[in-house]
């Protein structure tokens, strides 16, 4: 294949358990060398779609093409090229790391060292240790060791980071850079808005089993170009005019604007004449995260 | 063959995380060693006849211990903890997993078999019965085939690894009562002598005892055991599950 050709691609894919739609129409391109990130509430369709594509699930609905292979068809060969960090741990706990990572390279036909693929996770100190007596940080590495043993050109990480503390996610953050720095192509689910801007050079936001959005970071969902968020805070018993679009949580005021130059030099204006001070003033473009809850909220909605 | 070399590298790996927790490796050869020494105490009470039944019944129950036991609860503790579903997601091939664990299973067996007949001979004066080694064999490896299969069977009704120590032991323990392994049974009731022949703990212990006393090879018995393998295994292949049931 080219590198041209995308890693992953995906035209109307559907799946259904019984009743419930997981996945309706979905689209998706991976261009190789890409972290993608698939961002969404839990029971969006996700995993589904993840393990479809791992080939572990057959698809009702859709065409599917994984490093140019159908993965219902070729799953033998696929798997060798590829690295699965499921979200659920599964490790024997009474073999070393080492040991662990010499198993699972055994299985590929073209694995990588034993030594680099511990280094690569940030284990070296702890790779005689048997499993068991790690902690559930570094198990999350022995499980992304694993899935590096055989070397793959595309890796799948399943909400890599859940249940992390904020170091722990830093440093796991930090591994996964390091992997696209080597040329990887990464799929990665996450709910987390931070690590989705963090990691991914494009995200996709589902909800539903669909696509709601996708596009970089910066730019998903008209960020880079839609409105402004001015947001303060106002002491109790005061009101704001009128005359704008006020969104209000307790004491944080929100107001949109296209035009934000003017907006602020209106507010100024009257909180000056009051004589109150708009403590906390900003003005902002809308985060990830709002976009995501905008995006979602009207999924829901709908 | 590339997939037999996996499948022994894999029973190379088993091998190793077993001994790592000595306690579990110690009781498992330990086990059967205490059941013998009670029978014959509290049954036999030092009569050389009830030795030599209690050596080759117990030798039937270890080997069921270390396969059907063994394999049908840590196989569903595999499954329960991913770890068989993490397996499917590597290019090892599925048989050559379950081969692994099958050849570790059987290895501990004979471990096991091995102990139980030098016990029996050393201090019970039950001669081994060397004259019958081919017939001694090859019901040793038809019986650990049958109950490592049936093992893998019944994790595909097991739904969790929580229940598994009561569902194997509720299969496994009243069979062992009924089938000639840990009670003799001379002039049972109808129903139980008809239950007990249904099943195939009581042929492997048959089969067994006809070796130990130099009688040959019972095919009969033979073949209801291969019959429950071929049962197991269909079972095995249609409903056997690489993830967790939820």
């Amino acid at each position: 294949m080219t590198d041209a050709e995308p890693a992953i691609r995906v035209r109307g894919l559907r799946k259904a358990y019984g009743e419930i739609q997981a996945v309706r129409q979905l689209d998706l391109d991976v261009a190789r060398g890409e972290v993608f990130a698939l961002l969404g509430p839990n029971g969006a369709g996700k995993t589904t779609t993840v393990e479809i594509l791992e080939g572990y699930r057959a698809r009702d609905a859709g065409e599917v093409s994984v490093l140019g292979m159908d993965p219902a068809q070729h799953a033998g060969h696929l798997k060798e090229r590829i690295g699965i960090v499921l979200q659920s741990t599964g490790l024997s706990g009474y073999l070393t790391v080492a040991e662990a990572v010499q198993m699972y390279a055994g299985y590929y036909p073209r694995p990588r060292d034993v030594d680099e693929v511990i280094a690569l996770v940030g284990l070296t100190d702890a790779r005689w240790r048997r499993i068991n007596q790690l902690s559930g940080g570094q198990r999350r590495r022995v499980d992304l060791a694993l899935a590096l043993a055989g070397d793959p050109e595309l890796l799948f990480l399943d909400e890599p980071t859940t249940g992390f503390d904020p170091s722990a996610r830093r440093q796991a953050w930090e591994v996964v850079r390091d992997l696209a720095g080597l040329g990887k192509t990464i799929l990665l689910t996450t709910h987390y808005m931070d690590e989705a801007q963090a990691l991914a050079n494009r995200v996709a936001i589902i909800a539903d089993g669909q696509i709601l959005a996708q596009g970089s970071p910066e730019s998903l969902g008209g960020r880079d170009a839609g409105a402004s968020i001015v947001r303060f805070a106002l002491p109790d018993g005061l009101a704001l005019p009128d005359r704008w679009d006020v969104r209000r949580d307790g004491p944080i005021y929100e107001i949109r604007s296209e035009t934000p130059t003017r907006l602020l030099h209106e507010l100024t204006e009257w909180a000056l004449g009051e004589g109150v001070e708009l403590s906390g003033l900003r003005v902002a473009r809308p985060s990830l995260e709002d976009v995501y809850l905008k995006l979602t909220d009207a999924a829901e909605a709908a | 063959m590339r997939g037999m070399g996996l499948a022994l590298r894999q029973v190379r790996f088993e091998n190793r995380a077993f001994w790592r927790n000595p306690a579990a490796a110690f009781f498992t050869f330990v086990f059967p060693l205490m059941f013998m020494v009670i029978f014959n105490v509290l049954i036999g009470r030092g009569n050389p006849e009830a030795s030599r039944f209690f050596t080759p019944a117990i030798i039937v129950f270890a080997v069921i211990t270390a396969t059907y036991t063994n394999l049908a609860m840590s196989v569903t503790m595999a499954r329960d903890e991913g770890i068989l579903k993490r397996m499917r997601g590597t290019p090892l091939p599925a048989w050559a997993y379950l081969a692994g664990r099958i050849g570790h299973a059987i290895a501990i067996g004979v471990l096991l078999v091995i102990i139980v007949a030098a016990f029996g001979a050393l201090f019970y004066g039950v001669e081994v019965p060397w004259r019958q080694l081919p017939q001694l064999l090859l019901t040793l490896v038809l019986g650990a085939a049958t109950f490592c299969i049936l093992g893998l069977a019944l994790t595909s009704f097991v739904p969790n690894a929580d229940a598994a120590p009561a569902v194997v032991n509720a299969t496994v323990l009243p069979l062992l009562f009924i089938s000639n392994v840990f009670i003799r049974l001379d002039a049972a009731p109808a129903w139980i002598e008809a239950v007990s022949r249904f099943f195939p703990v009581r042929h492997f212990a048959d089969a067994m005892l006809d070796v130990y006393a130099g009688s040959g090879l019972a095919w009969s018995d033979l073949g209801v055991m291969a019959a429950w393998a071929l049962a197991g295994a269909v079972v095995a292949l249609r409903f056997f599950s690489w993830e967790p049931r939820q």
